[in-house]
């Protein structure tokens, strides 16, 4: 990563005004949101609004022609072009033609991305940005740091300097003192502009109209007041039919600002007479810029299914850190990473890709069903591809595979660093391996690896059978889990087999984008996890569980090794995480717990994969009810712990930060233990905890349910 | 379904009054001009925009108040304290009204005005938006407006901060006997 990017992210996160303000406004979203939303199906409302956007990506030309057809017979000029510059010549032309010489403009997200304002100003037309974030960012001379509330990253004291200074004035930083400001001064600006510029949220092709969506009320005077209106539209806010409109209208506030519906909603068809008598010149542009190339793209077509609610942005444990200034572009946030891979160039994003840790958090909220995480990882296997992976990455990955050399290696490197080791954690590595500690420690490595261990297990002889999938953490680090996992698994009656051949689930390589590495894993793990005669393939690290369940398939898929693709599909259906496997265990009445005990106050960490991807949440809860726990739960309890695989170490300064919030949850609720079912979050909590010093005991599932056991 | 309304329009701010008669309405509207101490001056004077309630009124029934106009142009709206004009329907789900504002006059004086009196045909409450787009039609209303609430924004610190360009307060007056879509 650049040194500039780096320093760009300890501003943020050092930042107490804008960490504050975006902490404190994604707390009150959840909520917000979720109120919004009561009484509406939003599963369904949001498979709808999927729906329309994605048959629009597929005809977006043919959309663009219709849309143009029709609002030209409203009387509207209509100019379609992919060429940013093209845009900017010809707004430039409209004005010269009309002795353009001052425009007032509502907030438009397509006018920031080719910096139309820069070439207003350059032609020596004076532009105001009327959206009182844009006007306070426009002052200040920034770009946004959020779409929907671009100026978010400010306090009220620095926005009355700024205010003072273009007033001339001493302003207090009161706030309806200073939005009256705002009015009193952009006011003169709206009533004498010559031309208003707008965006559009939607564009209507089979009725010519542009649909904007404000609560400040500025919108309606930018296309009232000045007697040009020029909309600029990206094609992506098409929709065929006017009756498209209405679900768009449904989740767009709710889930932008958790309002049911914005102030103003203004729908434009073709202009209208101005005051005088005259006809409003009205222009609509409608601006490609490789939208149309991202529609062919199988895997990036979905990303024009966004209604830029900003959503993904408000739920994401990076974003509420370090705001949108690191992205460094114009577009923010997890969404923001791929417009500007697209729409800028895919170099662009190779710092800015790093800072999403996959927690899928933006999943589940997305009214348009984007998955971000997932377009990110193509970027990230796309940069591999066109740049390759690093040395240091392939020899990593190198050693990572060779399961012995890295248990030997691993090993060496913790006693040969006895002196930097305190306790259970090692603070350092030699050599390239060092990486894997910087800023962070790791868990003490074991003396004797799971594998080694579980040779020596006596296993009663049943007739049913599963295959264990350690994963790297279990079998080097926390072998004691494993041999928990099997105890309990023979009480059952089933006998644990444990292929010595496994590898690394290919985890750390996939989501650094090396896809080849991370398909030699899935093939190799395929031929030695599926035995004969297995009921599952269990694994006690949902990572890995989605790995074998999820990602093997994918793949080997995106590298074309599709020989191995029914094998894999055979493990994905076989595969299941411990907690669900214990669940039915349980039910099935093969295993109890000891009655009559109680054990007090625990609480629960939902771990990223395990809540989001194989949707496991209530299983590890009701076992741990039943072993004698009461369950009470934390604040934000499905938060990621800001460990995301190597993220922790690559990103240290916003794993911390994560980490530490994720800490004083978990003390508020007063419990002496925390549960979880990831060896990878334990070891993300108990290091922090080790620091910490708080008597808060950090455990996996499988390690407080096997002493609960009935004999 | 007026009274879900009046809860949602309640809930984003705006002030909610149902009167039986136009005389009511009008008798209203009258008093709350002269509190608010309307006059032929800059900045306090009144714009009432052409309405069919308006248009229903006999020539004695139209009221007057010095500082009240009804021919509205942008120099007089942009310096007018409160803009009256009628709106069509009212959305029961959101508490949002909609108008076909394709003339200008009619956006003026609900968009320069600090205070926005919103006149309405009780019988005009619909569910939502989804029985409204049966009704709306964009090929002959051109600007086609919603309006929900008082002109706000949360740009500053998060904070909502009630009229920033569009009008800091909206009153909505319903009227039963103008009849509408249900009645």
């Amino acid at each position: 990563m650049k040194q500039e990017f780096k320093a760009s992210i300890s501003r943020a996160v050092n930042d107490a005004n804008l960490t504050g303000a975006l902490g404190k406004f994604s707390e009150a979203y959840k909520v917000n949101r979720a109120k919004a939303y009561e009484g509406i199906d939003f599963e369904e409302l949001r498979g709808r609004i999927a729906e329309i956007k994605s048959s629009a990506a597929c005809d977006l030309d043919g959309l663009a022609e219709t849309f143009k057809k029709n609002a030209q017979a409203l009387g509207a000029k209509v100019f379609r072009t992919s060429d940013p510059d093209e845009v900017k010549q010809y707004i430039l032309s409209v004005a010269r033609e009309h002795g353009v010489t001052s425009v007032v403009k509502s907030k438009s997200m397509a006018t920031e991305e080719i910096h139309l304002n820069r070439s207003l100003m350059e032609a020596g037309i004076s532009v105001a940005e009327t959206d009182l974030g844009e006007w306070i960012i426009q002052l200040a001379g920034q770009t946004p740091s959020h779409m929907v509330m671009p100026a978010i990253h400010m306090t009220k004291e620095e926005v009355a300097e700024l205010f003072s200074k273009e007033v001339e004035e001493r302003i207090e930083s009161d706030i309806p003192r200073l939005v009256k400001v705002a009015r009193n001064e952009l006011r003169p600006k709206f009533l004498a502009a010559e031309m208003g510029i707008s965006g559009g949220n939607i564009a209507v092709a089979e009725t010519g109209s542009i649909v904007l969506v404000t609560n400040e009320g500025n919108a309606r005077l930018v296309t009232t007041l000045p007697k040009i209106h020029i909309a600029l539209v990206g094609v992506e806010k098409l929709v065929q039919k006017f009756e498209s409109v209405v679900p768009i209208l449904d989740a767009l506030p709710r889930s932008a600002t958790g309002q049911l519906l914005t102030s103003y909603v203004s729908i434009i068809s073709g202009p209208t007479p101005n005051d005088d008598g005259s006809l409003k010149e009205m222009h609509i542009i409608l601006m490609d810029n490789r939208r149309t190339e991202m529609a062919r793209d199988p895997k990036f077509k979905q990303a024009l299914q966004c209604i830029r609610c900003g959503s993904c942005l408000n739920v994401c444990p990076i974003f509420r850190l370090v705001g949108g200034h690191v992205f460094g572009g114009i577009y923010t946030g997890g969404i923001g990473t791929i417009l500007t891979a697209w729409f800028d160039e895919l170099q662009k994003s190779e710092d800015i890709q790093g800072l999403c840790i996959q927690c899928g958090n933006c999943v589940p909220v997305c009214p348009g069903k984007l998955d971000i995480p997932e377009m990110i990882m193509e970027i990230r296997r796309r940069l591999v591809q066109e740049k390759g992976q690093s040395l240091v990455q392939k020899a990593i990955f190198g050693v990572v595979n060779n399961r012995k050399l890295f248990h030997t290696m691993l090993r060496a490197a913790s006693v040969a660093g006895k002196a930097f080791t305190s306790g259970k954690f090692i603070r350092h590595l030699p050599l390239f391996l060092s990486d894997l500690t910087e800023g962070r420690s790791l868990p003490a490595i074991a003396a004797e690896p799971f594998r080694d261990s579980f040779t020596r297990i006596k296993q009663p002889a049943c007739r049913e059978k599963v295959v264990f999938y350690a994963g790297c953490l279990i079998d080097f680090a926390y072998p004691e889990m494993g041999i928990a996992l099997v105890k309990m698994l023979n009480k059952a009656g089933i006998e644990v087999l444990f292929p010595q051949e496994q590898t690394c689930c290919g985890a750390p390589a996939l989501y650094s984008g090396a896809y080849e590495v991370a398909a030699q894993n899935a093939a190799d793990n395929i031929q030695v996890l599926l035995q004969d005669g297995i009921t599952h393939v269990v694994s006690a690290c949902p990572t890995c569980t989605v790995a074998l369940s999820h990602e093997f398939a994918k793949t080997l898929e995106a590298v074309g090794q599709t020989q191995w693709l029914p094998q894999a599909r055979e493990l994905a259906a076989k595969t299941v995480d411990f907690s669900t496997l214990v669940k039915h265990l349980v039910d099935e009445g093969r295993l109890s717990f000891k009655e009559g005990e109680d054990l007090g106050k625990i609480t629960y960490h939902d771990s990223c994969h395990l809540k989001r991807t194989l949707n496991v949440f209530e299983q590890p809860r009701e076992l741990l009810e039943k072993a004698g726990y009461q369950v009470s739960e934390m604040f934000e309890c499905d938060m990621c712990c800001g460990m995301g695989g190597s993220y922790s170490m690559k990103l240290p300064e916003i794993s911390a930060p994560i980490l530490r919030n994720k800490l004083k949850n978990i003390k508020e609720t007063g419990a002496p233990i925390v549960a979880m079912d990831c060896p990878g979050c334990v070891m993300q909590i108990r290091g922090g905890f080790d620091q910490d010093a708080a008597a808060v005991r950090v455990q996996h599932t499988v390690e407080l349910l096997v002493d609960r056991l009935k004999d | 379904m007026y009274e879900q309304f009046k809860a949602r329009a309640l809930g984003v701010g705006a002030e909610v009054q149902r009167f039986a008669t136009g005389a009511e309405a009008i008798g209203f509207i009258l008093s709350f001009l002269q509190k608010e101490e309307v006059a032929a001056a800059p900045g306090a004077s009144a714009v009432w925009a052409d309405s069919p309630f308006l248009a229903g009124l006999l020539p004695a029934e139209r009221p007057e108040l010095p500082g009240l106009s009804f021919a509205v142009s942008r120099e007089l709206a942009a310096q007018s304290k409160i803009g009256i004009s009628q709106m069509e329907w009212a959305l029961a789900d959101t508490g949002s009204l909609v108008q076909d504002q394709s003339a200008v006059e009619q956006r003026l004086v609900s968009s320069l005005t600090t205070i926005h009196i919103a006149i309405i045909a009780t019988g005009n409450i619909l569910e939502g938006k989804q029985a409204l787009f049966q009704r709306i039609n964009p090929s002959t209303s051109r600007y086609i407006a919603f309006i929900t609430g008082p002109s706000r924004t949360a740009d500053i610190e998060r904070v909502l901060t009630i009229g920033v360009h569009g009008p800091e307060r909206l009153i909505i007056v319903f009227v039963d006997e103008l009849g509408g879509a249900r009645a």
